[in-house]
């Protein structure tokens, strides 16, 4: 394995009172794809969180791209320019059009031309297959789309690691398939990804590791064929009983 | 295999559409709504006569004093408008230099209306025009004192003159500092949001007649011997403050409608705090607050009528003024007067209520709206 692209190192966070995560390690090769799962309330939206600081962990470390994560805001902005985050709620700009969600980052925080910023937004929402849309606001496009916005948003940052916080959670059944096209297609092309989906599919077509959490722990990790097949964990067996 | 033809469409039934559909409906559709809609009818018939009686028919429309407001039957006395209209835009402003007055009104109206029209462009420059060259040309030519023009001291100011400067120093002073107390609320840092809190809560605890009598009362005693400031100035301050923390709260509301996710999505893009601010949550926050920040406008708009009791003559001071005129003194002449300044402050209340509709529909973004 290269050198890790994303190290986390005996983290620990709290809600209060509420141990949320707890001491995970976890490090992340440069193009590794990873798909997370568990069940609700075991901690893995929040680990994915920490990774760009929407939320703050308590111990421990975590490095992007070799920066350190602390309250340092130069540290924090350069981590958030090169990690891309991908919503349940897709939380668009519902008052931007679908061109100025994807150009906000890169005119307002690269400080691009906008011409040039507005060719970028244009060729990744040609890529997410969209390209007809730039002009409707968020409102106008089904979920599928809005999700792919989303995902182009992110895109245009031009990140080295995205993160997917159950992107096709909130979809209709015939929305999923378009948006885990398009980040099947992002995977193909490299990318480093975490995602937090329950896409088993997803997993075994495109992941290198299948990490399993409960109760804010990293139960089980493993390659998928391994993962699904050959469980170790009795807790990973339950879940995978009742989710295929 | 059977062939299928449709069925030709036929007319509707004559009785449900067209003017005689909509009146079975709206007007007539129970025996209640029948009789609702004939008194509704007779009430309205009824006032439509007495207000034209009073303001048309029976009303006195020429005349040099009271002489001519004394018929036995006596609507409106609109000679006493004519004869004191100048005395209720300019109040005691010196004839001669009126026209300082006028150009002023012309310059905002110039600046003002391509701003309220969303399809005309330059909006930076206008704004520029507004917010900076707009104030300082107002100051210089209502004060004078300055490249040769006389100088009128603001205790001659008066009227209309009075009321629009009042109003439109605290509409635009009221919306960027309601806005500032609001974000400083709902701030992470305890110092900033305590002081945003007690001014909120101060100023919204307290009369604005209050506030007005500190400033012109009071706040003199603490000043320093020869220092002092203009009546006028003192009173803008106040007023401006006191509808910033009302601004403040319906700023506040609007804020706390954008969801989470928002300030998440803009945080995972970059963006710093005074970016997000001003890029994701103010467009959405006071676009939502739209009408609650003109009810605030029209509220500051009417409650200029306040600074009459620290001394300033607005337009409903000037009117009560001159009721006192015994050259014009009928039984009409308080009515007519009253209608008057009403009627004024009706059609600007009234026009900024429609524009701020016309806006709300112009900003919608959703599926139907754009």
């Amino acid at each position: 394995m290269s050198d890790p692209v994303i190290r986390i190192n005996k983290m620990n966070k709290w809600f209060g009172n509420f141990h949320v995560l707890r001491d995970i390690n976890l490090n992340v090769a440069a193009g590794e794809k990873i798909v997370i799962c568990g069940p609700s309330g075991s901690g893995k939206s929040t680990l994915i969180r920490c990774i760009n600081r929407l939320e703050a962990h308590q111990e421990g470390e975590i490095e992007v791209e070799g920066i350190t994560l602390d309250g340092s805001l130069k540290n924090l902005e350069d981590i958030r320019s090169n990690v891309g985050m991908v919503f349940q709620q897709f939380n668009l700009f519902p008052h931007m059009t679908v061109l100025e969600n994807c150009t906000l980052s890169p005119i307002w925080v690269q400080q691009k031309p906008k011409a040039e910023a507005e060719k970028l937004a244009r060729e990744l929402l040609a890529r997410v297959r969209i390209p007809d849309q730039a002009d409707k606001y968020p409102g106008q496009l089904s979920g599928g789309q809005q999700q792919r916005v989303a995902i182009a948003r992110a895109l245009c940052m031009n990140p080295r690691i995205m993160l997917f916080d159950e992107p096709t959670s909130a979809l209709d059944p015939e929305m999923i398939k378009e948006v885990l096209d398009v980040m099947v297609e992002l995977a193909e092309e490299g990318m480093t990804m975490l995602c937090v989906t329950h896409e088993m599919g997803f997993a075994r077509q495109v992941a290198d590791r299948v990490i399993f959490m409960d109760e804010g722990e990293i139960v089980e990790e493993n390659a998928p064929e391994a993962f699904f097949s050959n469980p170790k964990n009795e807790r990973t067996q339950l879940f995978l009983s009742q989710v295929l | 295999m059977t062939g299928f033809t449709p069925t030709p469409a036929r007319p509707a039934p004559a009785n449900t559409v067209g003017f005689v559909g909509w009146a079975r409906e709206n007007l007539f559709a129970t025996k209640l709504d029948s009789l609702l809609t004939v008194l509704a009818i007779t009430l309205i018939l009824y006032v439509i006569k007495v207000v034209f009686g009073w303001a048309v028919i029976d009303a006195s429309f020429s005349g040099s004093d009271r002489t001519a407001c004394l018929k036995d039957v006596q609507g409106a006395c609109w000679p006493f408008i004519e004869a004191k209209f100048g005395q209720f835009i300019y109040g005691r402003y010196p004839d001669a230099e009126r026209w300082r007055v006028d150009l002023v009104f012309a310059a905002g109206l110039i600046g003002l209306v391509p701003m309220l029209m969303p399809n005309v462009g330059h909006k930076r420059a206008n704004m520029i025009f507004l917010l900076g060259f707009y104030p300082v040309f107002a100051f210089i030519m209502l004060t004078g004192g300055v490249l040769g023009l006389a100088a009128v001291d603001t205790t001659d100011w008066g009227g209309l003159l009075v009321t629009l400067v009042v109003a439109v120093t605290g509409i635009v002073a009221s919306l960027p500092l309601g806005i500032l107390l609001a974000l400083g609320r709902r701030s992470d840092l305890p110092i900033v949001r305590a002081l945003c809190i007690g001014f909120i809560e101060i100023f919204r605890g307290v009369p604005l007649i209050t506030v007005l009598f500190m400033a012109s009362v009071m706040l003199p005693l603490f000043l320093p011997d020869g220092v002092n400031f203009d009546k006028l100035v003192r009173c803008l301050i106040g007023v401006a403050l006191f509808s910033s923390a009302y601004m403040a709260e319906v700023v506040r509301g609007g804020l706390q409608a954008i969801p989470k996710g928002q300030y998440e999505a803009a945080a995972a893009l970059g963006l710093s705090y005074w970016k997000t601010t001003r890029l994701i949550i103010l467009p959405q926050a006071l676009k939502l607050v739209i009408p609650g920040i003109v009810n605030t406008f029209i509220g500051l708009f009417k409650d200029t009528t306040l600074v009459l009791i620290v001394g300033l003559f607005d337009l409903l001071g000037i009117v009560q003024l001159h009721f006192t005129d015994a050259s014009w003194a009928t039984p009409e002449t308080h009515i007519t007067g009253y209608v008057f300044a009403g009627a004024v402050f009706w059609l600007f209340c009234f026009a900024m209520s429609r524009y701020s509709i016309f806006m709300e529909n112009h900003l919608s973004t959703d599926r139907n709206g754009s």
